[in-house]
């Protein structure tokens, strides 16, 4: 059993970018199906589907749900290292990643800016966080969290996301 | 609006299966086996394909905007995903206001915020939200914009 699945590689890697994309413009379609989504089976508010709803939108504009996710489905841009990674956070940044089978969604914590607006352009840069350890019942976990902030096309702050990842 | 501290919100309800998940794959990408595969999800350990930690973040969202009802903005939110979501729980997002303070124009909300199903804790959390000061009402939406 290991004692430690953090090494020097990873430890001196906390504070890199990993990587970075920009988004599609936001459009009304998109956000219709996320709130049909989060919704179901309900109806979604009125605000995500028509513009006459949304209170403090102008003109035509519907509402962005806060966690709605722009880069869902593909980027229009993104940096190289992006495309080529296709796994953890360590072959992204080219070191030797930790011998784990298994990944789950360990928890998020979010601030918020300016909200999204349909048409808009999100840019997002994510940059590796912190690493800890813990044993469980899954044996020795290894959390991993980055830090993903969000600005959009007139460099106004969106959103702040750390995430943190749990692999055993 | 109650805004006294102990007070509860209204919770987000839904009974949660690959009704809910697959539309959210379906929005979010987030076709990953554990979310569609019994044997996926026991293989990771959890008994049997679960529902998204996303989802759920999204469930936690839903309860405060719907309370907000447009008059308010989410400063920021924390949770943790502690138990799996499986299929046929009845998921409650509830929230609960442990403080109310003023910084500005607005006051701020603290709370706790937690999904749940019957008595299994799925995502405990944290969430902070703004209202515009009642003396400070006006037709403008509130907005932090910051570079």
């Amino acid at each position: 059993m290991p004692t430690s699945h953090i090494t020097p590689e990873m430890l001196s890697a906390v504070g890199r970018e990993i990587s970075w994309r920009v988004s599609f413009p936001i459009t009304a379609s998109d956000i219709r199906r996320w709130a049909v989504a989060v919704y179901y089976p309900d109806d979604p508010p009125a605000a995500f589907w028509r513009a006459s709803h949304a209170r403090g939108a102008a003109n035509d504009e519907i509402q962005v749900p806060e966690e709605f996710n722009p880069f869902a489905w593909g980027s229009a841009e993104q940096s190289p290292s992006r495309e080529a990674a296709d796994g953890s956070v360590e072959a992204t940044l080219h070191i030797d990643p930790p011998n784990l089978e298994f990944v789950l969604n360990g928890g998020m914590e979010c601030d918020y800016g300016l909200r999204m607006r349909v048409g808009d352009v999100m840019r997002s840069v994510i940059r590796l966080h912190s690493y800890r350890e813990r044993r469980g019942r899954l044996g020795l976990m290894l959390f991993t969290t980055t830090e993903d902030t969000w600005t959009n096309q007139d460099g106004y702050v969106v959103k702040t996301v750390r995430q943190t990842h749990i692999r055993y | 609006m109650n805004l006294a501290v102990g007070s509860e919100i209204p919770a987000f309800v839904r009974t949660t299966g690959l009704a809910n998940w697959n539309r959210f794959a379906a929005v979010n990408d987030e076709f990953i086996p554990i979310h569609m595969d019994d044997d996926a999800g026991k293989a990771a350990g959890m008994g049997a394909a679960f529902g998204m930690g996303n989802l759920l973040w999204s469930y936690l969202t839903a309860m405060l905007r719907d309370w907000m009802g447009g008059d308010g903005r989410i400063v920021s939110m924390a949770c943790e995903f502690r138990s799996p979501n499986l299929k046929g729980q009845i998921v409650e997002a509830r929230g609960r206001i442990t403080a109310v303070r003023g910084e500005g124009r607005e006051s701020l909300v603290d709370l706790d915020v937690w999904a749940a199903a019957g008595d299994t804790l799925l995502a405990p959390g944290t969430a902070t939200v703004a209202f515009r000061r009642r003396h400070e009402q006006t037709s403008e939406p509130l907005e932090v914009a910051t570079r």
